[in-house]
């Protein structure tokens, strides 16, 4: 495993680079097979890249010499990603995941420069011959979340730390709420956008910020446990991202959504082993065992455990589906007619929030 | 709008203000001194690995506060050492030490990811805090007493102590105060090592306070803020103090925004919370702006601020 920080890695890259005419492409043919990975955040987020990087570790683990991993922290989410993931290519990467959906275009442009070089895109919807996406839907661990929630907020008034609003966001907060209100059809939603995955004095204050605002319990779509230690200090409940995230908050933490990527990643570096890798778009869940809901508090009272259970449940012989109509969006028109069920595609690019739900931007 | 929710709003802008406070109150001695150093973001990720770190083993929060101030001292040190002894550009060694702190502390907060560490007790009784006016004057943290303190320790020194004047004459004149016999160098050694320490414990308000916990770059671009905080000051303690609890205010506001959190201000929805978020380096820019217009009178900026120094031999 070599382990790059962005600015040494940019200087090997570059030194690589100079070296590259004189090696030769054909040298890495023989050699083992490495597989480049652009992270958003550092990998002691202990949440979204924090997951990523458990997959790529599952990755060595399952390929020992044959697969070389490498992978480059803290890659922002503008044009400064296409020098990064270039590099990576003419590092010679076989396979290149780019973890955010905020790399889209530019992983379009590197993939059209490399199309040797296959490419996957983290919960991006754009493919090419050589971009395949790949997501998990976080949205139906978001409705076991909210589930929970609608049960056990007193006040009925909730708050969704969110980071941006693209749609992997907007369906945690559709799913949340729809999932809430459920089981409180009075439950209202504060959102807040901090526009950022990972700032954790922010995520703080922002949090501190919901409660004033009259929240008894507050869900976070962004990547540190800062949130739920706010929580802790207050006696109020919320829920972890990415990880469980309980040791940080012992008696806040109800439960977390999981992100196990490990088993699609060697999946897929197999396929590039057997060169039967093709551009496809997955997107997996519960039943796929892509999402994993953490153990519960005890706080939770057994009856909340066994309606959680149940949306694991149908979700996983695919009984329940929480974007089940009818439901109305912010001005109350109807958006989705009774017994009608958002498609997929629909839901990768929903922008669009439901009733209840309370945002300034 | 009723009172627990003013009380629960000045309780968060207090603690979102004290790390800024901290550094820029530490970097406001560098650069009175005639030292600039823009590495203060990487002196408080330092300071805030490095009193993480030392809480964890010694299991006192305390220590890991002392641990916070002699890394952050250490890293300036490093910077003192380029900039005063080998009088290399202070801009790039300043960005240069932003950039190693936060390497170094990524590279030293590997091993404690996922850590958590004990608490501060509070400083008053407990009984003191319960009720929301008590919790507005004796709920906060050991260290946001002690930035306190430190406003006017450091505005007491700056004013009214010799060696305050000296520090003062070594960033107004450097050559003059060496003439009758001071060591600019020397100062300026105390000065930087002060400005690193404060900044550590700056950085460790995050690690240890906020949220107990390290992450990396946990200190999310605050350093340049304390800055922004300096110039905006004007480089007097007691207007630091008051630029600290503005941008605080700046910093409530942004978040308000983006909550929906301002109805009670008629046409706040009309201003997106990127305009809040943008006004503490937009004000810095004004006072600049005004200052400047002022400097016919009299230079609030010390003269010697940033230029090495160089005694003819």
């Amino acid at each position: 495993m070599a382990n790059f920080n962005r600015r040494s890695f940019i200087a090997t890259a570059g030194a690589a680079a100079a070296a590259l005419p004189l090696v030769g492409g054909k040298a890495f043919a023989q050699e083992k097979i490495k597989v480049g990975f652009a992270f958003l955040g550092p990998i002691g987020d202990y949440g979204w890249t924090w997951a990523h990087n458990k997959g790529r570790e599952a990755v060595n683990a399952a390929f020992g010499d044959k697969v070389e991993t490498v992978y480059v922290e803290n890659v922002p989410e503008d044009a400064s990603a296409i020098p990064v993931l270039r590099d990576l290519a003419q590092q010679g990467c076989k396979l290149i995941f780019g973890t955010t959906y905020g790399y889209m275009d530019q992983m379009v442009q590197v993939a059209a420069e490399f199309p040797d070089v296959k490419f996957e895109h983290c919960t991006g919807f754009k493919r090419a011959d050589n971009l395949a996406t790949y997501n998990s839907k976080f949205h139906e661990g978001r409705a076991v979340l909210g589930t929970i929630a609608g049960k056990m907020s007193k006040s009925g008034v909730m708050g969704y730390l969110g980071s941006y609003k693209v749609p992997e966001v907007v369906l945690g907060v559709n799913s949340f709420m729809l999932a809430a209100q459920k089981q409180n059809p009075d439950a209202k939603l504060k959102l807040v956008f901090i526009d950022s995955w990972f700032d954790p004095p922010k995520e703080a204050a922002a949090t501190e910020t919901l409660l004033n605002l009259g929240c008894d319990l507050v869900t976070t779509h962004t990547d540190s446990p800062a949130a739920l230690q706010i929580l802790e200090q207050k006696g109020l409940f919320g829920f972890g991202q990415g990880a469980d995230m309980s040791s940080f908050a012992p008696n806040a933490h109800l439960t977390a959504i999981e992100d196990i990527w490990g088993p699609y990643y060697v999946e897929r570096v197999q396929a590039i082993i057997d060169g039967t890798w093709a551009s496809t778009d997955t997107w997996d869940g519960f039943k796929e065992g892509t999402v994993v809901i953490s153990p519960y508090n005890k706080a939770i009272p057994a009856d909340v455990v066994a309606l959680a259970d149940g949306v694991q449940a149908g979700y996983k012989d695919g009984t329940y589906d929480i974007f089940t109509g009818p439901i109305y969006d912010q001005d109350g028109n109807l958006k989705v007619k009774e017994g009608e069920v958002i498609g997929l595609g629909d839901l990768a690019v929903m922008d669009w929030f439901v009733k209840g739900v309370e945002s300034a931007s | 709008m009723d009172s627990a929710f003013i009380i629960s709003a000045i309780i968060t802008i207090v603690g979102i203000s004290t790390p800024i406070l901290l550094a820029g109150l530490g970097e406001l001695v560098v650069e009175k001194a005639g030292v600039l150093n823009l590495g203060v973001e990487g002196m408080m990720l330092v300071g805030a690995i490095a009193g993480f770190a030392v809480t964890v083993y010694t299991g006192n929060p305390w220590v890991g506060v002392i641990g916070a101030a002699a890394a952050g001292a250490l890293s300036a040190l490093l910077f003192g050492f380029f900039v005063l002894t080998l009088n290399s550009n202070q801009v790039a060694t300043g960005l240069a030490l932003t950039i190693f702190g936060t390497g170094l502390s990524s590279l030293i907060g590997l091993s404690f990811v996922g850590r958590i560490v004990p608490q501060f007790g509070s400083v008053f009784p407990r009984e003191m805090a319960i009720d929301p006016i008590g919790r507005l004057f004796f709920g906060y943290s050991p260290i946001v007493y002690f930035a306190l303190i430190m406003v006017v320790l450091v505005a007491w020194f700056l004013k009214s102590t010799r060696s305050g004047l000296i520090l003062r004459a070594v960033g107004e004149n450097d050559l003059s105060a060496h003439s009758i016999g001071y060591s600019v160098i020397g100062v300026r050694y105390a000065a930087v090592a002060f400005g690193g320490a404060m900044a550590g414990i700056g950085g460790v308000y995050f690690s240890l306070v906020i949220t107990p916990m390290w992450a990396e770059r946990m200190t999310a671009g605050r350093g340049w803020i304390a800055l922004a905080l300096v110039v905006f000051a004007s480089w007097r303690a007691p207007r630091l103090l008051v630029g600290a609890y503005f941008f605080g205010v700046l910093m409530w506001l942004e978040l308000n925004a983006k909550a929906g959190g301002l109805s009670f201000i008629p046409g706040a929805e009309l201003i997106p919370s990127q305009f809040w978020a943008a006004m503490p380096y937009l004000m810095t820019v004004v006072v600049l702006a005004l200052i400047s217009m002022r400097d016919r009178i009299g230079s609030s900026a010390p003269a010697c601020l940033g230029k090495p120094f160089l005694p003819a031999t």
